[in-house]
């Protein structure tokens, strides 16, 4: 044969594993692959906590398919049937009810993740030259992420289902001209129904985790085309030795392997904690108002989104509405999140790493990351939550005008920050990584 | 009606109550949790609503979840269903195949089936003006206190179609179902001077004062006040078991998983430090 002049694999301890290793590698490539991604993909040795996050995404990731593939096996996408499917997994599926809060937990584990993986870019720079590109998939990612949920949330088929992806799709109908023919072609209904549960079943289960998967993947290739950042936000490739290998590079395996477990099994150890003794989490990862079935005609005194959605619903809040329409509103929530993509282009900064950074960009991080907390908080409570201000101020909510300062300090983060990040006094970067 | 159902030493229940008993373990790192997320009442969001009463349920009391389905059966599954429970899992509470069938079943029903009732949805309307809802979930919709608060909030009250109106859920469209127990009680309103202090639990949070009522009965029921209490408490207990009967399970499986994840940290964490050692 000869069709390739690779050396045969050697080491495994099996004459008959390196021979089928050998074949497979002659046909496949299976030792280029785990050598680029795995043992000669170097890494700098100094990552700390927040490192972990973008592997425990994954994890969480995997954990979603599996649970969806056997919830899949038992529940039903049909408007009459779909609430009681979901009980019938919570207790007459053997094991069923594990699967059920993991699924359930998972997508909150996952945008627990996400977020601090998306902070921990922030806080090092990871989404500058030349990684931007890792840094678009990656928003890319949690675009999909965000669609992901919301179809899903539909499938319980309880009030909070129902009447949380009416609000939504109702807010494509405040788009001036199309708006409401957009939403009927969403829905595939007049309201929320049988047509549109289908829809989100099909677009859940299919659709996005497909594409989610591919993005998965250009995101990992992109990082592993130009390297890892690290927490000075120097570049390792910049110092090699004698064989080209960086200087403050570790091999990703076996080192961060056996790290990331050691993370895994603090993470599931927290996952654990949630599954079997708080899978409703006080409200916030199940809503109580979803343990009661769709009911149309029945139009719950308060519609919460789940947690992980309630900045972007505070900033849609916010927004004082323009000529009747809600669409100010909606351009607001749509570019508090499309804002992210041009993160890399916005920072104009000296230095990555908000180690070298100056009081400007500390400030402007800590500012916003109150800001997102707060929008986030008043997101799951009604505007009343905090009471009205007294008649010298219109008896303005409370809690709407504190959102509305939010939102401008929200904005004000991203269009502020050519500004900011350029005129801040920073430090001079270190040669090599520091731990 | 009134059948008694007595197998507090019965084996079963013995075990049940021993790994419930499990659980405390891991109430430590539970709280820890909890601190870090505010835990809302169902409630919480209509925060001008009653004052709820704490509902004193005890998920591993095994004599007090009998009794509630006891009650469960005779008084709420006529005209509410619990179709997504089936009547043989009732069986974890101890009770036998046939005490199920002789004690809570009518004859004609077979004990593997779902909880359902003859009571079509169309005659409920045309009843109650409201089709009575499914209860198989309904704890884990309104939780467990406003479900001990709204059963003992019934009065009557000739304005109301029914006769019968509620403090914790105005306007109701069910009658009081336990009023042979409880009796029949009015409400009449206080006077509106309170005194600062004596009345300090009637506030919510802001700091407004309720109207403040008193019933008085004007027809004693079955049931001594006391007695009344205890009923309901079981009946929430069990309509607590009801809503996710996994629940004892979960936790003792919980326990085991995460004393598994427990002992594994220290060996990938000396895993971990074995292989770092040549890293500087």
């Amino acid at each position: 044969m000869a069709a390739t002049e690779k050396p045969p694999v050697t080491g495994t301890g099996s004459v008959a594993l390196d021979g089928l290793l050998t074949w497979v590698d002659q046909r496949f490539p299976l030792i280029s692959t785990w050598k680029a991604h795995l043992a000669e993909y170097y890494a700098p040795k100094n990552f700390n906590f927040w490192y972990y996050f973008g592997g425990l995404a994954m994890l969480v990731l995997a954990i979603q398919i599996v649970t969806g593939i056997f919830l899949t096996m038992n529940y039903k996408p049909d408007a009459t049937l779909a609430f009681a499917s979901v009980e019938y997994i919570m207790r007459e599926v053997p094991g069923g009810w594990i699967i059920r809060y993991m699924h359930s937990t998972g997508a909150s584990a996952f945008f627990i993740c996400v977020y601090l993986h998306m902070f921990r870019a922030l806080l090092y720079g990871s989404y500058r030259a030349p990684r931007e590109l890792i840094w678009i998939f990656g928003v890319l990612i949690y675009l999909l992420l965000m669609g992901e949920a919301f179809f899903g949330y539909l499938l319980p088929w309880g009030q909070m289902s129902y009447w949380g992806a009416q609000v939504i799709i109702n807010l494509f109908s405040a788009i001036p001209f199309i708006g409401p023919d957009l939403s009927l072609w969403i829905r595939g209904d007049y309201v929320i129904s049988d047509a549109t549960l289908n829809r989100f079943f099909a677009l859940h289960v299919i659709a996005l985790p497909l594409v989610l998967l591919g993005l998965v993947m250009a995101h990992l290739l992109a990082l592993h085309e130009v390297g890892s950042n690290n927490p000075d936000g120097i570049e390792i490739k910049d110092r090699k030795d004698a064989n080209g290998i960086p200087l403050d590079g570790i091999p990703f395996h076996p080192y961060y392997t056996v790290k990331d477990i050691m993370g895994v099994v603090v993470f599931l150890i927290v996952f654990v904690v949630i599954v079997f003794f708080a899978p409703e989490m006080g409200g916030y990862f199940l809503e109580y108002n979803n343990f009661v079935p769709a009911d149309p005609l029945q139009t719950p005194a308060h519609i919460a989104p789940v947690w992980y959605f309630t900045p972007y619903y505070s900033i849609l809040r916010a927004v004082p509405p323009l000529f009747n329409s809600q669409f100010p509103g909606v351009v607001a929530m749509g570019v508090s999140v499309m804002v992210l993509f041009l993160l890399p282009w916005l920072d104009r900064g000296a230095v990555k790493s908000i180690r070298y950074r100056g009081t400007h960009f500390k400030a402007a991080v800590s500012a916003f990351v109150i800001v997102f907390l707060v929008l986030g908080y008043l997101g799951t409570e009604p505007i009343t939550v905090w009471g009205q201000f007294g008649p010298w101020l219109g008896n303005a909510d409370r809690a709407t005008v504190v959102a509305r300062i939010c939102t401008v300090i929200y904005f004000a983060f991203f269009f502020l920050m050519p500004w900011y990040t350029k005129v801040d006094k920073t430090k001079p970067e270190p040669e090599r990584v520091t731990f | 009606m009134n059948t008694l159902i007595i197998l507090t030493g019965s084996p079963d229940a013995a075990l049940l109550r021993s790994q419930l008993r499990s659980r405390r373990l891991v109430a430590a790192s539970l709280l820890c949790l909890a601190a870090v997320f505010a835990t809302p009442s169902p409630l919480a969001a209509s925060e001008a609503g009653p004052r709820l009463d704490t509902a004193p349920i005890n998920p591993t009391d095994v004599v007090s979840l009998q009794s509630g389905a006891r009650t469960f059966a005779n008084y709420c599954l006529n005209c509410h269903s619990a179709s997504l429970m089936r009547w043989n899992r009732l069986m974890e509470l101890g009770l036998s195949e046939s005490q199920i069938k002789d004690n809570l079943m009518f004859a004609s029903d077979k004990v593997g089936e779902l909880m359902t009732v003859s009571f079509s949805r169309k005659e409920a309307k045309q009843a109650f003006g409201a089709a009575p809802p499914d209860l198989s979930v309904i704890a884990r919709a309104r939780g467990a206190d406003w479900l001990y608060s709204y059963l003992r909030a019934f009065y009557r009250d000739p304005a109301r179609p029914t006769g019968w109106n509620n403090a914790v859920f105005e306007n109701v469209g069910m009658p009081n179902p336990l009023w042979q127990l409880q009796g029949e009680r009015v409400r009449v309103e206080q006077a509106a001077k309170v005194e600062e202090g004596a009345d300090k639990d009637r506030k919510d949070s802001h700091g407004a004062a309720h109207k403040t009522f008193k019933y008085e009965a004007v027809k004693p029921g079955a049931l001594t006040p006391v007695q009344f209490d205890e009923t309901v408490r079981d009946l929430v207990n069990f309509l607590v078991y009801l809503g996710e009967p996994a629940a004892t399970s979960r936790k003792q499986i919980g326990t085991l998983v995460l004393l598994f994840l427990l002992a594994l940290w220290p060996l990938v964490y000396l895993l971990k430090r074995e292989y770092w050692k040549d890293v500087h």
